[in-house]
């Protein structure tokens, strides 16, 4: 049996135009801040790049794309580098209690300096309450992050309204945007975004790269020092070959993006309308407002980590999961949690990413190996 | 190299694990492990001539949960209770391949379920009194979840 390969959301395979594109900055070498013919061809390719990621979310200029070696890198740019260089304006900060641990870890770090950090609760599809948002933002919350989209649920917040409230109240507002860029519009400037993380994986570049988009004017301090690259903002030598793909991924998105989600969300649609129909089979995240190519799922007395080992072994098909007893931590994930499941709920994740390999003929394989799944787990399964 | 991911003995006991299923009024029953942490096994024994003469086993829980409460009954079965009393979580673990780090507690509370089957049986049959059945698994409780 062919496999199924249903985990996007952590690994993406690299688009095999933007491979090709690539490709010829594996022979045609040189390093952009050299001045002779080899290093300006460099430097023209990496401007290139940074047009077109600048284009996908409608940047005001080129300039305000500063590239990393991946968005968890951009995470802690974002937060260390405003909240430090701003830290005489205000010392609060605030994310949303779903946000990716590269946006929190650095925020309790943060605590450790100084500043004072508070989470906002999410309704249990996910989606940050925006009246207790405004409650906690004051004129000293210096930065409010918020994830454009949920990579472990799927659900998509209201940015704009978010921002209204951040612009009005506070201060700064940073987007971690991993999950939603390529896979819905996002637009800096209509959604009034100060700071957004692009992951170039997520939308099929290569994995070791990145972008923090920082608003013209929004003044940030690098967190890795050297030779002052990227506009002195993250140092080291840029990483052509894999910025050179995530350029040429990121232009591709922008023109297939809305396509393929049209292409995808009816998939997902049928996901869920037929694992649902499983005994005591819940969706985890919003019903609607979720990502096109994103089905997330909990089932009672199972546990996640042995779904997603059954699915593979038995069926070629890789699928992820919340579930504590595969992460390194072996806590549960956080993000379920929030949306207040129990812990023993929140053991009995699944979730599936779509993405360019998967088709509609799929559909009726991925359902009949849950329900195979979940049946052999329950039979083996101590809880009633 | 670290051995990455599972032996492939712990996905062939979690894919074909034996001695699946529940034994009715059972001579010993055990039950260890709390479906907060992710993992809750139960084991049914029966008993003659002092030898465990039938094993099964439920078990709520990750791969190597599955493999763990699979491979100890394969190990108990034919065994004399006391033989049976001292098979450790290491000998599961060993029996394996060897299991994750992380996993070797969360996830290894096979040993202890047998115990506790079999103590049940010995409070049944009068051999020991309820509180000494009180048993090593309860000491463990928590201890690797680290949500209580």
């Amino acid at each position: 049996m062919c496999g199924i390969y249903l985990d996007h959301q952590s690994a993406c395979p690299v688009d095999p135009r933007a491979a090709k594109f690539a490709e010829g900055f594996q022979r045609e070498f040189g390093n952009p801040s050299a001045l002779h013919s080899r290093g300006l061809a460099a430097r023209v390719a990496l401007e290139d790049a940074r047009v077109k990621v600048a284009q996908l979310i409608n940047a005001e200029s080129p300039e305000t794309i500063i590239f990393t070696d991946g968005a968890t890198e951009a995470n802690n740019l974002a937060i260390r580098g405003l909240a430090q260089r701003n830290a005489a304006k205000g010392k609060k900060l605030l994310a949303s209690s779903i946000e990716h641990i590269s946006v929190l870890n650095p925020l309790k770090d943060l605590k450790k300096m100084g500043f004072d950090m508070s989470l906002v609760p999410v309704d249990c599809a996910g989606i940050i309450d925006l009246t207790l948002l405004e409650s906690m933002i004051s004129k000293d919350t210096v930065l409010t992050s918020l994830m454009y989209a949920n990579g472990e649920i799927g659900t998509i917040q209201p940015i704009k309204e978010a921002s209204d409230l951040i612009h009005e109240k506070g201060m700064f507002l940073h987007v971690d945007a991993a999950a939603a860029c390529g896979k819905i519009p996002v637009d800096v400037q209509q959604d009034g975004i100060d700071l957004l993380t692009i992951s170039s994986n997520d939308l099929y570049g290569p994995q070791g790269a990145g972008a923090l988009y920082v608003k013209p004017g929004v003044r940030i301090q690098p967190v890795i020092f050297g030779g002052g690259q990227e506009r002195g903002l993250r140092a080291g030598t840029e990483n052509l070959f894999a910025l050179a793909g995530f350029g040429e991924a990121a232009k591709l998105a922008k023109q297939e993006m809305a396509e393929e989600s049209s292409r995808l969300s009816p998939i997902r649609d049928d996901l869920i309308k037929e694992i649902l129909k499983i005994e005591d089979a819940y969706l985890t995240g919003h019903a609607t407002k979720r990502l096109p190519n994103h089905a997330s799922f909990r089932f009672s007395r199972i546990e996640g980590e042995s779904i997603l080992l059954t699915m593979d072994a038995m069926f070629n098909i890789q699928v992820s999961t919340g579930s504590a007893c595969s992460s390194r931590t072996l806590e549960p994930s956080h993000v379920l949690l929030a949306i207040g499941l129990k812990h023993e709920e929140a053991h009995g994740s699944m979730v599936m990413t779509l993405g360019k390999s998967n088709h509609p003929d799929q559909i009726p394989a991925i359902v009949a190996a849950v329900n195979q799944t979940v049946q052999r787990l329950r039979a083996i399964s101590a809880m009633h | 190299m670290a051995q990455i991911g599972y032996s492939k003995k712990v996905m062939e006991h979690f894919m074909n694990p034996r001695n699946v299923g529940v034994i009715e009024n059972p001579d010993g029953y055990g039950k260890v492990g709390n479906p907060v942490c992710g993992d809750l096994m139960e084991i049914f024994i029966n008993v003659k001539e002092d030898k465990i003469e039938d094993i099964k086993f439920r078990t709520f829980g990750c791969g190597s949960a599955i493999a763990v409460s699979s491979m100890v009954t394969e190990m108990a079965k034919g065994k004399s209770l006391d033989e049976a009393m001292k098979i450790t979580r290491k000998d599961v673990a060993d029996e394996l391949e060897g299991l994750p780090p992380q996993k070797m507690h969360c996830s290894n509370l096979g040993a202890d379920a047998l115990h506790a089957a079999i103590k049940d049986y010995w409070v049944k049959i009068g051999k020991i009194k309820p509180e000494e059945a009180k048993t090593e698994e309860e000491s463990h409780e928590g201890e690797a979840c680290g949500t209580d």
